[in-house]
């Protein structure tokens, strides 16, 4: 089996520790026999989303989210037969943003790709901290970092999951992020899925089966992947 | 004088002293401390210094730069109040005026050399004006604290540009530092290195700014020593490389560092590359400010910088190399510095994560670790708060890592079980503490 991963900008989206979701993604492919690639698609690059089966949108400063804006009105439309198509997509921090309609800053708006109907404002203050989830994708609690100016909307659609510990989508609501058919946006960032293997395995799992049907992911020993998310949760939750 | 005044001295030095004794460091409260009992104490003793005052700047390379200069303008004969100890806070800056004076309050300083962090340039500038300022590099660092580089950059451009008559001393190398300096109406001066020094084009690199901070546009590099530092231009809108006023040349850089700037040649025993940018700032800083630093070279023989900065020690049969690495800038020029250390070695990484070191570690994550791979590498051991991160972050790069939290039980396993040739590794907060355990080692008798 192959799985190609497209890493949508790296040059602009790449803040703190997007490259570990990709390694995760990578290594928990091969350590399981299947042939994993990543192509980083740069700003002037054509991105052919039907060669791809995981897209990955990362994290950049508002500066460069508003350079980036720009370049993501030429792929809107393929971007989003990708997603209606069952394609899967893991955005974090300024990447799941720009999922939605729009991002309200104090310097003005920027526009989003309308893949998924959600919409950020820019708040009072950044909710810089780390973070507990409990999510309807992984049995264990999802923990991770986060650090947002903007507070995210996402009217009737599911949270990606209940916060814990944290701030979450806008500091009030409770939740966290959102899942829209096998999209994933979140404001954890950097190491999300390292110590959240199940998640990274759910989106291994969904790339599969929409290229080859039912899959079934051989186990894997996740005793550090466990052991470092444990402490995390016994620390902020005891 | 006044009788607060001396009193804010007499205070910060008891506060000092009985936390020396009980092994910790304490500057940072016997600046707090005076700053309580006197709050003009700062700006009154800042503008009792005699002559120039420098500041150093920059995310990586401050508290070494920072020494360097305070040792070469000693060397010329001067006397210089400096934060030695990489205290760049303001509570930090005030403590190295109040250690330095007298009992009776006087400040006797011809020069001071102060490092303050990036963010902090708003408390101190109020304080008092920085004739000279060095502008070492922007990279990512501690995203939790300040936001985003962005964030950074608007701090330093409001402070500068309220010292007008402020020199800037900028890395001309780097991009972001660079645009800064032009921003500003100050009057600047750059260092830099004009030739290709090493060949590795490693495109893994993280590397900040590669677009045009003034138009947009992506910069083109003719070539890059590391990070987002080197020779750059951007092809719309003509923003580049500022012309190099101290300018190294013939860069050597392996068990030795040696480049000649103008007319003089310099050697120094260190490691890793940064030290050339280092040096040469330390060296353009002094000529800048008028001396002739003919005893640059001896300074630097003699330079034994005792704050964990590549600083070396003797446990048993093991030679011990203990380094600050706090950022993916800084971390993977470390891993250079290791690598080019051919011989065997075992390495203990310990990593926190308590507040002044950043409580988001994610930037592990943009480190090269991969580069720790072969058979020169013994063992790594990791240690710190957050060693199962640090354990996940190696496992993904394919290396094995042996965990054990206790810093002291990790050092001390491998000075038993290890190959005599041990490099320490350790992020901010984890520092004092690992150099107290190494000292306390190296002290006892076997």
């Amino acid at each position: 089996m192959k799985l190609t991963i497209g890493h949508l900008y790296p040059d602009l989206l790449n803040l703190y520790g997007d490259r570990g979701n990709i390694a995760c993604l990578m290594k928990r492919c091969a350590w399981r026999g299947i042939e994993a690639r990543t192509i980083g698609y740069e700003s002037e690059d054509r991105v052919d989303f039907s060669t791809l089966d995981i897209v990955l949108l990362g994290g950049g400063s508002d500066r460069e989210q508003m350079l980036v804006c720009e370049k993501l009105k030429k792929i809107r439309r393929d971007f989003q037969a990708y997603v209606e198509g069952g394609g899967v997509v893991l955005a974090v921090c300024g990447g799941y943003q720009l999922l939605g309609r729009y991002y309200k800053t104090k310097d003005g708006l920027i526009k989003g790709l309308e893949l998924v109907d959600l919409y950020t404002e820019q708040g009072d203050g950044r909710l810089i901290d780390n973070i507990i989830l409990d999510s309807p994708l992984c049995e264990m609690p999802v923990v991770g970092f986060e650090n947002h100016g903007g507070r995210t909307y996402i009217g009737e659609n599911r949270p990606f999951g209940k916060v814990l510990y944290g701030s979450g989508n806008d500091g009030r609501s409770g939740y966290e992020g959102v899942i829209y058919k096998n999209v994933v946006g979140t404001y954890l960032h950097g190491p999300l899925l390292p110590k959240n293997p199940q998640l990274a395995d759910y989106l291994i799992q969904k790339a599969l089966e929409r290229k080859y049907g039912s899959v079934t992911l051989s186990p894997l020993d996740d005793t550090q992947e466990r052991e470092a998310n444990a402490y995390m949760v016994n620390r902020l939750m005891k | 004088m006044k009788i607060r005044r001396i009193l804010a001295v007499w205070t910060a030095k008891a506060a000092c002293s009985i936390c020396r004794r009980m092994g910790r460091q304490g500057v940072t409260w016997a600046g707090k401390l005076a700053l309580s009992v006197y709050p003009p104490v700062l700006r009154e003793m800042a503008a009792e210094v005699r002559r120039d005052i420098f500041i150093v700047c920059g995310t990586n390379g401050k508290t070494t730069t920072n020494n360097l200069l305070c040792s070469a303008l000693e060397a010329e004969g001067a006397k210089v109040i400096c934060n030695h100890t990489g205290s760049n806070m303001l509570n930090g800056v005030a403590a190295a005026f109040v250690l330095a004076a007298s009992l009776s309050g006087k400040i006797d300083a011809d020069y001071a050399c102060i490092e303050v962090d990036e963010a902090s340039t708003r408390h101190i500038f109020p304080q008092f004006k920085p004739d000279h300022m060095v502008l070492t590099n922007l990279f990512r660092d501690q995203l939790d604290r300040y936001g985003e580089i962005d964030i950074t950059m608007d701090i330093l451009k409001g402070v500068i540009c309220s010292a007008p008559h402020m020199d800037i001393l900028v890395n001309g190398d780097d991009a972001l530092a660079a645009y800064l300096a032009m921003e500003c109406a100050n009057p600047s001066v750059t260092y830099g290195i004009s030739e290709q020094v090493t060949d590795t084009c490693d495109t893994q690199e993280i590397r900040e700014g590669r677009f045009c901070k003034r138009c947009g546009e992506r910069l083109s590099y003719r070539f890059y020593h590391y990070s987002q530092l080197g020779d750059y231009s951007c092809p719309k809108c003509g923003f580049a490389r500022p012309p190099i006023d101290y300018d190294a040349r013939d860069v050597r850089v392996g068990d030795q560092i040696s480049f000649r700037v103008g007319d003089e040649h310099i050697v120094a025993d260190y490691r890793g590359f940064y030290n050339v940018y280092n040096i040469l700032a330390a060296y353009a800083a002094g000529r800048h400010a008028g001396f002739s630093l003919t005893h640059f070279n001896q300074m630097l023989r003699d330079f034994r910088p005792e704050n964990g900065r590549m600083e070396s020690f003797r446990i048993r049969d093991t030679a011990v190399v203990l380094n600050l690495a706090k950022n993916p800038a800084g971390f993977n020029q470390n891993i250079s510095a290791v690598m080019a250390d051919t011989r065997p070695k075992d390495l203990v990484i310990v990593i926190n994560d308590n507040e002044q070191d950043g409580t988001d570690i994610s930037w592990l994550w943009d480190v090269d670790f991969d580069r720790f791979c072969g058979d020169e590498i013994h063992s790594i051991t990791v240690s710190g708060i957050r060693c199962q991160d640090m354990r996940l972050r190696l496992r993904y790069a394919d290396i094995p890592s042996i965990l054990e939290a206790d810093v002291e039980s990790a050092i001390w396993g491998r000075v038993v079980d290890g190959c005599g040739n041990l490099y320490v590794l350790v992020n901010y907060t984890a520092l004092f503490g690992t150099r107290n355990i190494l000292k306390r080692l190296e002290g006892e008798k076997p």
